[in-house]
């Protein structure tokens, strides 16, 4: 997994809340059997008009927004399908993290493991980063994994909460199966004691 | 000892190791596995030169991509045969047992599971699909995980998992007629909210589960990722057994009776405390209807949309006109009489023989009105098979409706079984999201004998006028 330290980049304001994995990726993009190739069909319905040409209207083809590697969200933002493909989309795209007011519990799990990072930052400064990134879609923000901290030019400086373990794997690349490898005497313990 | 929760005794007998600081090895006592997010998964092993763990606890079949005609497979789309022949080839490579689709098992993954005995009270099952959910019904652990976590679990049998909190659901009372299980889960979402159930895993308790059928369970427990909780749970009781008792996967003889002392004991323990509760009375509650683009905006089907001026909060409002937009429906706009062009009965939350036999009953020497399409997809070939058996085929052709193959079809349109855009869908799935059912397509979630009295009368109606 390519390991999240820390990330300054710019962002993209997607100011929609319950921003479901099928609208992330369409179902019709599943059929593939490899991970590749997903980034095309992140936000598909958004982001094509119907003769296939990219939308305008849509924030992320916006020629103010290329380039970010930052998507600034509503809450329950992931929820539905648990299709990993979601995430394999972002990334492919070239999202390195997401920010909203909280996230769908299997999105959130699958993120962690493809090195995707998603802060959960509270209501009020999420509305205030759609503002922000608006006004000015130059704006730099700076992610410190480390810190857990997300940082405006301004110096404005926002905590953000993450389970210790999962930090440790971002901020190393691990994934767990090295881990869960190395559990199995335990694994062969408890098949023999559970029958 | 300290009263457990169900919840609680079903994930302590499965943790397999707990290091300070990192989250619990869980094992996994059934994987199930489909063929579309499982591909890469498989890729992993053979590229890490790793075996499956377990390929007695692994079982696979296909329902997501393939088509539900009756069509030759070199006709498919290629990618979906591709995805089918992939799956043919992991299985037989690494040994897991497929119900194939020649074969007479063959169905949506959360359909076959359970008629095949394989879900049983207490154990811990995953799929990568969120609707594994539905085995909660048994007394079960069942979540829907990432491809990632798939691949974990063929090579381990156990997965890293953080413990989530408890949420009782308790609804008493009796269920009124034309009332269901259906209904009972829309309205626990258009209380509790599309994300009200983050973090925790539902227990769904009182007299008003208590009396419901398997299928019923199902239908309640499948819908708990909708509520925003990858897991929901109804403790195991007479009902479950007498449904499990025979089955091929079932314990038998000797270790029933064993099994059966077991499952007993799963029940949360007087005095087990939740983080948190909510309580529904089913006799106040009426056929729901959604109307928006997230399972949480619904409404009973004598109710109204609401308007943007009834809520505070500028999140719902901002959502409550997106989806509006999308729906084409406006607010204070009545739900019973908007129009529909399609009625899909099936998907894993509704697609069951007690499903087809209810809309049956509704479609039963009436006709499917004008120009709506209607259509019918059994969740498994058994389904099929014993639905046939009834004449259930029968009634619902003679009403003008399509017969299908088991699959999960127009529930995620992922095969050719596709909604048009701005098309209303009365549908018996589980998710009104935008382009669920079909780029642009508009669904509007309901029961199995709410959406066949809207084929009958071409628009929403209360199917308690029909009883």
């Amino acid at each position: 997994m390519q390991p999240f330290t820390s990330l300054t980049a710019t962002a993209v304001p997607l100011r929609a809340e319950n921003v479901d994995t099928d609208q992330i990726i369409p179902a019709r993009y599943l059929t593939a059997v490899t991970r590749a190739g997903m980034g095309d069909g992140l936000f598909a319905a958004w982001r094509y008009a119907s003769d296939g040409a990219p939308d305008p209207e849509f924030v992320l083809n916006q020629a103010q927004h290329a380039g970010a590697e930052i998507l600034v969200a509503g809450r329950n933002f992931g929820s539905g399908s648990s299709r990993e493909h979601a995430v394999w989309a972002l990334t492919e795209y070239g999202f390195r993290a997401v920010i909203a007011p909280a996230f769908a519990d299997i999105f959130y799990n699958n993120s962690l493991k493809n090195g995707l990072l998603p802060v959960a930052l509270p209501e009020e400064q999420v509305a205030m980063l759609w503002d922000l990134v608006d006004e000015q879609p130059d704006t730099v923000i700076v992610i410190d994994l480390a810190a857990q901290t997300v940082t405006l030019p301004d110096g404005q400086q926002v905590g953000f909460a993450i389970d210790p373990y999962r930090k440790t794997c971002l901020l190393d690349g691990l994934d767990d199966l090295g881990y869960l490898l190395s559990k199995g005497p335990q694994i062969a313990a408890y098949e023999q004691q559970a029958g | 000892m300290k009263p457990q929760t169900l919840f609680e005794k079903v994930w302590n007998a499965h943790v397999v190791a707990q290091d300070e600081g990192a989250p619990a090895v869980l094992y996994i006592d059934a994987h199930l596995v489909h063929e579309v997010t499982s591909p890469q998964a498989f890729a992993m092993l053979r590229e890490r030169g790793l075996p499956v763990r377990r390929p007695d606890r692994t079982f696979a079949t296909m329902d997501h991509a393939i088509p539900t005609r009756d069509v030759d497979i070199t006709l498919w789309p290629s990618d979906a045969a591709t995805q089918v022949r992939t799956l043919r080839e992991n299985c037989q490579d690494f040994g897991v047992t497929l119900f194939d689709i020649d074969g007479p098992v063959q169905g949506i993954v959360h359909v076959v599971g359970p008629e095949m005995g394989i879900t049983q009270p207490g154990m811990t099952i995953v799929c990568g699909d969120s609707h594994t959910s539905t085995h909660g019904a048994f007394g079960a652990l069942a979540f829907g995980i990432g491809t990632s976590e798939v691949g974990h679990v063929l090579a381990t049998q156990c997965l890293l998992q953080s413990k989530p909190k408890t949420f009782a659901i308790n609804v008493e009372g009796e269920l009124g007629p034309g009332v269901t299980a259906k209904d009972i889960i829309l309205a626990v979402i258009a209380k509790n909210g599309a994300a009200g159930g983050a973090g925790h895993v539902f227990e769904y308790r009182g007299s008003a589960i208590r009396s419901l059928s398997m299928a019923n369970r199902m239908t309640i427990c499948n819908m708990s990722i909708e509520g925003g909780a990858r897991a929901g749970m109804i403790a195991p009781d007479e009902t479950t057994f007498a449904y499990l008792k025979g089955r091929p996967h079932a314990p038998q003889g000797a270790d029933w009776e064993r099994a059966l002392a077991r499952w007993r004991s799963l029940a949360s323990d007087e005095g087990a405390t939740f983080d948190r509760q909510l309580t529904l009375n089913a006799d106040q509650l009426q056929p729901m209807v959604t109307y928006g683009t997230n399972p949480g905006q619904g409404v009973p089907v004598t109710g109204r949309i609401p308007s943007v001026d009834e809520l505070e909060d500028p999140a719902e409002r901002r959502s409550l006109l997106s989806a509006l937009d999308y729906m084409g429906l406006r607010q204070g706009q009545a739900v019973a009489g908007q129009p529909v062009d399609i009625v899909f009965i099936g998907s894993c939350t509704n697609s069951r023989i007690e499903d087809l036999r209810a809309a049956a009953a509704i479609v039963q020497g009436r006709r499917v009105a004008g120009e709506v399409w209607a259509l019918v997809v059994p969740g498994s070939k058994a389904v099929k098979a014993q639905a046939e058996r009834e004449g259930l085929d029968r009634i619902f052709r003679e009403a003008g409706f399509e017969w299908r193959g088991a699959g999960c079809s127009m529930c995620l349109a992922m095969n050719d079984d596709k909604a048009g855009a701005g098309k209303y869908v009365a549908s018996t799935s589980n998710r009104n999201f935008q382009g669920r059912q079909g780029p642009g397509a508009r669904s509007l979630l309901m029961s199995p004998i709410m959406a066949a009295a809207a084929a009958v009368h071409g628009r929403v109606v209360d199917v308690r006028e029909m009883l």
